[in-house]
């Protein structure tokens, strides 16, 4: 049978990066195809530049047997293809209705194009389940609803070939049960579908056959119903994985860190709701939870990031409250240390040395400030080169841009520079994202060290493995409450999946 | 009470002809920075487009020539300014200094080089200029109470820009809620890469919207210098460009909310310019005072002291592919 | 995504802005062929009207005093991520503070005492006009750039107001004020030279200058050798890193805004105190705008901003002496090229870039 879409020798490079080097697939009609890979395997580049986004520096793009040139998403959409981004492509402030016609208005003038719309909407919302209300305004919608405003806009246009591009990262496992139905009648319908995701689980779930891409090339291909989680990870890092970490029973002290009816709201909308826990010395506790459901929040109030609006925190003898709020870098002094979820945001300035990113938040005492008040130059860069050295980071040049490291190296010198100061407390939110396999093997013993150290830390991760191999007890958010609490040896990756879309009704379910 | 409506009329029509040239550079503003582009460059390209429409009318003695290459002055620096902010991601605000530095210092160079008289152009006769038109039946109605004095004083006897630029206001309200473009104008101030994503070319778009902008300005500077007054003189846009800004913000970035803007800074122009030297008992009317008022009210307004201007979400922001 | 091609420092540093910088003499020169003038024969004229003789370097240096103290305004305001725009209105207020303190001071006859008094009101007076739009920015979220334009506007408005109702002198038919005795008036540098036999001709440097080297020190020091430099410029590279560090963002803004003022404030210093010895209206015109060029040209960084300052004094003296020399050619020449710098070293600055980048990529590519 002809391929619905076929790529051959697909490259593209960024500057030096090669991201696309040589991607060969081909994708029969009326089936869900999934590609998984790791982080910077060139899954989405792939696909942005099937869809135009970025222009091929070589090889070619065949729809049903016919070579075609993708040289703007215009092209693409032409070809019937539609991609459903992994951060959604829809203006905010504009109605669904005004969404969908973007770009496929019929005419010059608005009002005839949007009645047509409204119908066409209507009708496809009826066929797949795909239900949405045209006048709502964008911003006011769930993210579930938002993705099926993406997915209509696609098939509005015609779409015979659908991408989605990690499309369960922000949903709930309810939610990506709907997804993945809809996505099924679409199939019935003779929709091609390709699912980018990095979640072994879903891929099993939803899919008929799968790519495995690695390091810009698709290393394999599997039926899915052949293969197993355990040999498309192995396929996707290239070797045997241990999932399981290595660790000795906590031994937990006296508590380092309390949290009492703590809140957060913006605009009258809660974000943590009445969230309180203890974290004590010696024992790592993990959060679980669906992305955005307040665990960004909590990570920021601890950090000083934040103001909290209700609650207190107690560290260091110190009690934090609304009316008494510390800054970060109080927090800092009373011992905390805090590895962001996200890095770029938070951690660093591209246009800083490594140098001076080794010394971000402690810019204030010694040894980087002197005591003659201005920086001390030669202290910033023996503590980088220290830094460099125990976390092996490359290249070891402190005097290079933190922008010129790599996302993993850039990580190491982040969690290096966390963990040197000897912190009682450490917040590590996705410590381990983007970064190669050996080197996340390097940060959870690291971590595990320090924990054996006494120090109290909370894990916020969206990798329910990562959580689940190295806390010593798991609280599950949802919706800024935390919903639930497991003792680490006893989770189940079942039950944390309820309580994380909080469905779960206790022992008795 | 007939001298009162008098006054009161020709109060208005003042405020209506101070007012155009704001008006034709706010609504260059509302394309521009709906778009997204930034464009603090307006005073300069009016400034600009007042010298060559000048300089052209006094060399051929056609108004229509100096409307065309007045246009044409502000487009080519409105691609500039495109250039620097679409093409090459530079910094808006630096490109709009620049292009009013730029026209201020280039006006000056070759009007001197020229004409030789210390900046100025050569007064232009009435047949190369844009000069008040009066409507039919101004005369007869003229004896009849309240309306002949408006129609006669407001409505009719106002230059052909002036009621190009009522019109104009109509278009460009109606462009961007009704049309095509509007639609996709606006979503790319807001959401370029949905723009790009729906396969649009936002480059393309943004450009279109800063040709619009430099031909609406260039109107503007047209108007100063052949209809308004009767030739180029040195820094005639006297800040006027940045008044149409601060009208922009006033009025949201909406097409009538900153027309209604720049009529209010107009009509304190022209209250200014009749108080001036007016004597209430001894207390000498401050006429700064409410030449202040367009300044103070916008910083208040972007203070949210009084409402709230929210400018669409991208403008000012250059558009780079990728995650 | 786009990956910037990584060049070798000194390109970075120093050929491309030097190439930006020649672009847009370049164009300069086209301006001044377009109207029949001999390009090269202009900046011979300029370079002797500008450094020919002890009075036109006089004048050279004291035009750079100026664009030294508002290209360290902008530079400093840049460095924290924000655009000062109202170095115009910062200078024009900085004035009135030192004119103030003259006039109110200057019967004592204390020169020692008058002219740190004045040049302290020159900073605080610039450092409060800079201050409102900066509290506006930090408690209430209003864009900095705009707020600024208009406080130009606003203490362009004030000053006539000041000058033309309460300042101005007794029997004056212009608005000014009264001359400011000698305790309120800087010394010149001629007057020194002279003093010490050294025979020059006069012109209105004065001790200003020392004091915008100063500044430049200082700026200095503050931005790449302290703590709070080091906040300062992480708070604008990316805000919420420096939240993360624990920098108090709101008042870090208005710090760096009110430092701003203050140095844009010193232009008052030297034209009020310097030379005029009087306050006027308009004194400060265009070294606002000015200092956007200069900072932009020098990079933010002080050495960068002297050289660029001194390149724009040279101008504006050279210019002046120039529309002499070839009538065609008007001092507002001067302003077109400011404006041309600022497009081809700011705006357009990354359209020079892939010209230079071309004979490394190859070698780039090899590495991956």
């Amino acid at each position: 049978m002809t391929p619905a879409i076929e790529l051959r020798g697909l490259e593209k490079s960024f500057g030096a990066v090669r991201a696309n080097a040589g991607v060969d697939m081909a994708v029969p009609p009326g089936t869900i195809a999934g590609i998984v890979g790791e982080n910077g395997a060139g899954k989405t580049t792939a696909m942005n530049v099937v869809y135009g986004m970025y222009r091929a520096d070589a090889g070619e793009i065949l729809i049903d047997g016919k070579a075609v040139r993708h040289d703007s998403p215009a092209e693409a959409i032409k070809h019937r293809v539609g991609m459903v981004h992994q951060h959604f492509m829809l203006v905010e402030n504009f109605t669904v209705l005004e969404n969908v016609v973007l770009g496929a208005e019929k005419g010059a003038l608005l009002e005839a194009g949007l009645a047509a719309a409204r119908t066409e909407l209507q009708r496809l919302s009826d066929e797949y389940g795909l239900q949405v209300s045209p006048d709502a305004r964008i911003s006011d919608l769930p993210v579930g609803e938002q993705q099926r405003v993406e997915i209509l806009k696609c098939l509005y246009r015609g779409a015979r070939i659908l991408i989605l591009d990690e499309p369960t990262a922000v949903l709930t496992p309810q939610e990506t049960d709907r997804l993945f139905r809809i996505l099924k009648a679409l199939k019935a319908q003779g929709t091609t579908v390709i699912l980018i995701s990095h979640k072994l689980k879903e891929i099993m779930a939803a899919t008929d056959l799968v790519f495995v891409m690695r390091a810009g090339k698709v290393v394999a291909m599997r039926e899915t119903p052949n293969t197993t989680r355990e040999e498309l990870a192995e396929l996707m890092v290239g070797r045997k994985v241990h999932w399981q970490i290595e660790r000795v029973k906590a031994s937990p002290g006296a508590a380092a860190l309390t949290v009492e009816h703590l809140s957060l709201a913006a605009g009258g909308v809660p974000l943590l709701d009445d969230v309180g826990f203890t974290l004590h010395e010696g024992e790592i506790v993990g959060i679980a939870g669906v992305s955005g459901n307040g665990q960004g929040e909590l990570l920021e109030i601890l950090s000083g990031i934040l103001k909290p609006t209700g609650g207190l925190i107690r560290i260091g003898g110190r009690e934090i409250t609304p009316r008494h709020p510390a800054d970060a870098s109080e927090m800092r002094t009373l011992g905390l240390a805090h590895v962001p979820e996200d890095r770029l945001k938070y951690a660093m300035a591209g246009q800083f040395t490594a140098a001076e990113t080794g010394m971000l938040g402690r810019q204030r005492v010694l040894p980087f400030k002197g005591p003659n008040g201005l920086i001390d130059r030669a202290a910033i860069a023996r503590h980088c080169g220290d830094l460099m050295e125990r976390f092996d980071v490359r290249p070891r040049r402190i005097e290079q841009l933190a922008a010129h490291f790599s996302g993993g190296n850039q990580q190491k010198l982040v969690i290096a520079r966390e963990i040197a100061c000897a912190p009682k407390v450490l917040l590590a939110g996705q410590p381990t994202r983007g970064v190669d396999i050996g080197a996340i093997a390097f940060i959870h013993r690291q971590l595990m060290a320090l924990r054996d150290g006494g120090c109290a830390i909370l894990l916020v991760s969206c990798e329910l493995d990562e959580i689940m191999g190295l806390s010593d007890r798991i609280l599950v958010m949802y919706g800024g409450k935390i919903v639930g609490e497991v003792a680490g040896e006893e989770a189940d990756e079942r039950t944390i999946g309820l309580m994380m879309a909080n469905v779960w009704k206790g022992d008795a379910a | 009470m007939e001298d009162a409506i008098f006054q009161i009329v020709a109060l208005l029509a003042g405020t209506l002809r101070i007012a155009t040239p704001l008006i034709l550079c706010a609504m260059g503003g509302v394309f521009s920075e709906n778009a997204g582009v930034v464009d603090i460059g307006l005073e300069g390209k009016m400034l600009a487009a007042a010298f060559a429409s000048a300089t052209v009318a006094s060399a051929t003695g056609s108004p229509w020539l100096g409307l065309t290459a007045g246009i044409l002055v502000a487009c080519a620096m409105s691609l500039v300014h495109g250039a620097a902010c679409i093409t090459y991601r530079g910094n808006q605000i630096v490109s709009g200094v620049a292009i009013n530095i730029l026209a201020s210092g280039l006006t000056m160079v070759f009007a001197v080089a020229w004409f030789h008289m210390g900046g100025q152009t050569p007064g232009l006769d009435n047949a190369a200029r844009f000069l008040p038109i009066s409507l039919p039946g101004s005369e007869s109605l003229a004896g009849v109470p309240l309306i002949g004095p408006v129609y006669a004083n407001l409505i009719s006897g106002q230059t052909l820009p002036v009621y190009l630029t009522i019109a104009l206001v109509f278009l460009t309200a109606w462009t961007l809620s009704k049309t095509r473009f509007g639609l996709r104008l606006r979503a790319v101030g807001e959401e370029p890469k949905a723009v790009d994503a729906a396969g649009i070319s936002v480059a393309g778009l943004r450009y279109r919207a800063v040709l619009i902008c430099g031909g609406f300005t260039g109107i503007a500077g047209t108007y100063l210098a052949i209809a308004q007054n009767a030739n180029f003189s040195r820094e005639m846009s006297a800040g006027q460009g940045y008044i149409a800004l601060a009208a922009l913000i006033f009025g949201k970035w909406k097409a009538w909310g900153a027309f209604w803007a720049c009529i209010l800074f107009g009509f304190l122009d022209a209250v200014a310019i009749r108080l001036q030297g007016v004597h209430i008992g001894a207390f000498a009317v401050p006429t700064q005072a409410i030449q202040a008022m367009p300044y103070l009210l916008t910083v208040l307004l972007l203070a949210g002291f009084i409402g709230k201007a929210t400018a669409p979400k991208n403008d000012g922001v250059p558009y780079e592919k990728g995650e | 995504m786009r990956a910037r091609e990584k060049l070798p420092a000194i390109v970075d540093l120093v050929v491309i802005p030097l190439a930006n910088v020649v672009l847009a003499f370049l164009a300069a020169g086209l301006v001044v062929l377009a109207i029949g003038g001999n390009p090269i024969r202009a900046v011979e004229v300029m370079i002797s009207g500008a450094f020919g003789d002890s009075e036109a370097v006089g004048y050279t240096l004291f035009y750079t005093t100026d664009y030294i103290f508002t290209g360290l305004a902008v530079a400093v305001a840049f460095h924290a991520g924000l655009f000062n725009i109202g170095g115009e209105g910062q200078a024009y207020i900085g004035g009135l503070g030192a004119g103030l303190v003259a006039l109110a001071l200057d019967h004592t006859g204390m020169g020692w005492l008058v002219i740190p008094v004045a040049v302290a009101a020159a900073a605080l007076f610039g450092a409060a006009w800079a201050a409102v739009p900066a509290y506006l920015q930090a408690y209430r979220g209003s864009h900095i750039v705009i707020t600024t334009i208009m406080f130009n506007f606003l203490a362009s408005i004030l000053m006539v107001y000041l000058m033309v109702n309460v300042l101005i002198g007794p029997g004056n038919m212009s608005p000014e004020s009264r001359d400011f005795l000698s305790a309120a008036q800087l010394p010149l540098f001629s007057d020194w030279l002279d003093g010490m036999g050294i025979s020059v001709h006069g012109s209105p440097f004065n001790v200003a200058g020392i004091l915008a080297v100063l500044c430049g020190i200082v700026v200095w020091l503050l931005i790449w050798r302290t703590p709070w430099g080091y906040e300062l410029r992480l708070l604008g590279f990316n805000p919420s890193a420096a939240r993360y560090a624990g920098v108090n963002e709101k008042r870090m803004i208005i710090v760096a805004m009110c430092l701003s003022g203050a140095l844009a404030g010193f232009v008052g210093v030297n034209e009020v105190l310097g030379v005029h010895h009087r306050l006027l209206l308009d004194y400060a015109l265009g070294y606002g705008f000015g200092g956007i060029a200069v900072a932009l040209m020098g990079r933010n960084h002080p050495v960068g901003i002297a050289f660029a300052a001194l390149l724009f004094g040279a101008l504006q003296q050279g210019g002046a002496e120039l529309s002499f020399e070839m009538p065609q050619v008007t001092r507002e020449m001067v302003v077109a090229i400011q404006g041309l710098v600022i497009l081809f070293s700011g705006a357009l600055a990354q359209m020079t870039r892939p010209w230079f980048e071309w004979p490394f990529r190859r070698r780039l590519g090899g590495e991956a």
